[in-house]
């Protein structure tokens, strides 16, 4: 799950992680109010979305008055703001960060991650802060400084002073750098972030440490832990259909094909679209319907992938195990009863049933097209989608 | 012969009395896997699928020589389930759970490092040696007993990748699902070493995904211990977007990181073969055993 810039400085502020003063507006007047609150000439207003390159793409300006505020807010709240990482499409701007100024001295990187090699957290720091940190990854990897955390001790006052020390930092910044990392590693750890990123990770022309920016990403499988987070969920960030979705428990991801699919299993469901594309086609989804599809959750994910009005055919891949292949079959029937479904839908089972499950399909009165295999399933779908008889 | 489990198999659950440890416990034991004892905190003294339950698996373990077990309890509770049985001294562990906090991993991999414990899983199907024992939630009616050793990240595909071997003739030494987890206990690698020593063992399928680079790790180590046996392979998620996390937890291309096309290549490079298809598991193993 993911959080604004704005709501993890919240959380940032309940740690003691150095920040400048920041107010959250949903409307210029908002903004004005910020600013009026500030006390600093300069502000930086900041597009408030789930992604990064917000800078480059224009939606971080510096406003010097209570006229700039306006303006400025004015043009980036509800602009379409596109970046590296919103893809061609963007993200309508409907939050900002109206921020205090801060003289920076130098940009520097933080960042939190798992290391799935090492298994354990891993603390990153880097001098070259306010650029793609991948990009400095991949072209000088030894610019990147680590520190692996042990889980019984966290971020030791050892490691965290040794971090500052590789980043060139004076004493007394270093001061302020280490009071920052054990901060930072305290959020990560006690919410259970999957990512937490700082750049920039600004030094002051006053020789302090602060995070001008903050990137929180939690892992989805302990929010149960975090129940105050569901509040900071901002659901407009979040594709209809793959909202919808989630709200079956249903794993729904959206993609830019024509041939809708319904699979059990992730790493079926995976194979599912990989095929598609060997037969020629594009894949419309990624669609899990889960180890209890019932009826209930047919439909649901049947509704779900029809909602795409890109989809030309639908797909329906079940090997059952644990699930009974003619369970399956009578939750699709039941559910072409309820829904409306005026496209070609292949169906394949196999596994627990499948004889059986098949036999219902073929004697029920509606229009199913009976896959045989894996790969005559692909065909008939990418055949369908493409306007041909399957 | 099979890997890890079998005729010496003696098999507690934990959660034994819970919806799920209740429902695929009575489907292992009815395999034939030797089910010796149960686990529910508060429950023991109880009898539950015709074995005894106890409080502990401490308990369960010096009453009935347990030396497996299976974990069911809920996410909440399965990191600190996996450490109480790898301290009460049980040598394989299974977890099945699905949705185990992160953090919760990097600390049962923090105290399982130092011990003999052998950690299945998380958020895995299980594994199996057809015809001697099924620790686990897979169908267990379509596997054949034979000579391949299966490993995948998957479920329902690793069902798909079974169900072709045996449609070609090819049944299985074992099949092992370690899971979908970015950090989990057994390795590709892991496997990879068993099946290696295995006599009974001529070849190997291995299914990947995208996400880490455990696929990458094991196509060098392939190279390293010049492993002999044919593998086939099949990685998961050519068509997957960037930044997505796809079902498993682990399946998710970050900062160009864990790419269908670097792990393809890697196992290419290590001479393994890979399947294009999903359809054709089957028939490259078989491709891969006779040349």
């Amino acid at each position: 799950m993911k959080i604004h810039e704005y709501q993890a400085k919240k959380i940032f502020k309940k740690y003691n992680v150095n920040i400048p003063t920041s107010f959250p507006a949903f409307s210029v007047e908002e903004a004005i109010n910020a600013y009026d609150k500030l006390d600093s000439k300069t502000v930086v207003i900041k597009a408030q979305i789930h992604a990064g390159g917000r800078g480059k793409g224009g939606g971080v300006k510096l406003a010097h008055s209570r006229d700039d505020v306006k303006t400025i807010s004015n043009s980036i709240l509800g602009m379409n703001l596109v970046t590296h990482q919103t893809g061609p499409e963007g993200k309508k701007v409907q939050r900002l960060l109206i921020e205090s100024g801060v003289n920076i001295a130098s940009e520097l990187y933080a960042g939190i991650v798992l290391d799935r090699v090492q298994r354990q957290f891993v603390f990153m720091v880097s001098t070259e802060g306010g650029v793609e940190i991948e990009k400095v990854a991949a072209e000088t990897p030894e610019k990147i400084i680590k520190e692996w955390i042990d889980p019984d001790t966290g971020l030791t006052l050892e490691q965290a002073i040794s971090l500052g020390k590789s980043l060139g930092l004076t004493d007394e910044q270093i001061h302020f750098s280490t009071e920052i990392f054990i901060a930072l590693w305290n959020v990560f750890y006690e919410m259970d972030c999957s990512l937490l990123e700082i750049n920039p990770l600004v030094v002051t022309r006053e020789n302090e440490v602060m995070a001008l920016d903050a990137k929180m990403n939690f892992d989805s499988n302990a929010l149960f832990c975090h129940p105050e987070l569901e509040n900071m969920r901002d659901e407009s960030e979040e594709h209809p259909a793959e909202l919808e979705a989630s709200k079956y428990n249903l794993n729904y991801i959206k993609l830019d094909g024509n041939v809708g699919c319904m699979v059990n299993g992730a790493g079926l469901a995976m194979a599912t679209m990989d095929i598609i594309k060997l037969h020629g086609g594009e894949p419309a989804n990624f669609l899990d319907v889960g180890g209890v599809a019932n009826p209930e959750t047919v439909s649901n994910g049947f509704k779900i992938t029809l909602s795409d009005k890109n989809v030309r055919s639908i797909l329906i891949n079940i090997f059952g195990g644990i699930v009974r292949c003619d369970r399956v079959a009578q939750g699709v029937i039941e559910a072409m009863k309820t829904v409306k479904v005026d496209l070609p839908v292949i169906v394949r089972l196999e596994g627990t049933n499948a004889k059986k499950a098949r036999e219902l399909l073929y004697n029920s009165p509606l229009d199913f097209i009976v896959a045989t295999s894996l790969s005559d399933a692909a065909e008939k779908a990418v055949s369908a989608a493409k306007g041909g008889s399957a | 012969m099979s890997v890890l489990v079998g005729d010496n198999t003696r098999l507690i659950i934990q959660g034994i009395t819970g919806k799920e440890g209740s429902f695929h416990g009575k489907q292992i034991k009815d395999y034939g896997t030797n089910l010796v004892g149960g686990v529910t905190p508060g429950k023991g003294g109880q009898t539950a699928l015709g074995v005894p339950v106890f409080n502990s698996v401490e308990d369960a373990r010096s009453q009935t020589g347990a030396n497996t077990s299976v974990i069911f309890v809920p996410p909440r509770f399965a990191g600190k389930a996996i450490i109480e049985s790898a301290e009460s001294g049980i040598e394989l562990i299974i977890c099945i759970t699905e949705g185990l906090p992160t953090m919760d991993m990097v600390k049962v991999n923090h105290i399982l490092k130092d011990l003999p414990t052998r950690l299945i899983g998380p958020n895995c199907p299980g594994i199996i040696s057809p015809g001697k024992a099924k620790i686990g939630i897979m169908p267990g009616f379509i596997h054949k007993q034979g000579e391949i050793g299966v490993i995948s990240r998957s479920g329902t595909l690793t069902y798909e990748a079974v169900h072709q071997l045996v449609a070609v003739g090819l049944g299985q030494s074992t099949s092992v699902g370690i899971g979908g987890d970015p950090i989990i206990g057994t390795t590709f690698i892991d496997m990879l070493e068993l099946f290696a020593e295995d006599g009974e063992t001529s070849g190997v399928v291995l299914i990947g995904e995208i996400g880490g680079s455990a696929e990458e790790e094991a196509a060098q180590w392939v190279i390293d211990n010049n492993f002999t046996k044919p593998i086939a392979a099949f990685i998961a998620g050519q068509t997957a977007p960037p930044g997505r996390r796809m079902g498993h937890a682990g399946a998710i291309i970050s900062g160009g990181q864990g790419t269908a096309d670097d792990k393809i290549k890697a196992l290419k490079s290590a001479g393994i073969y890979v399947a294009d298809s999903p359809a054709e598991i089957g028939i490259i193993m078989q491709i891969a055993l006779q040349s």
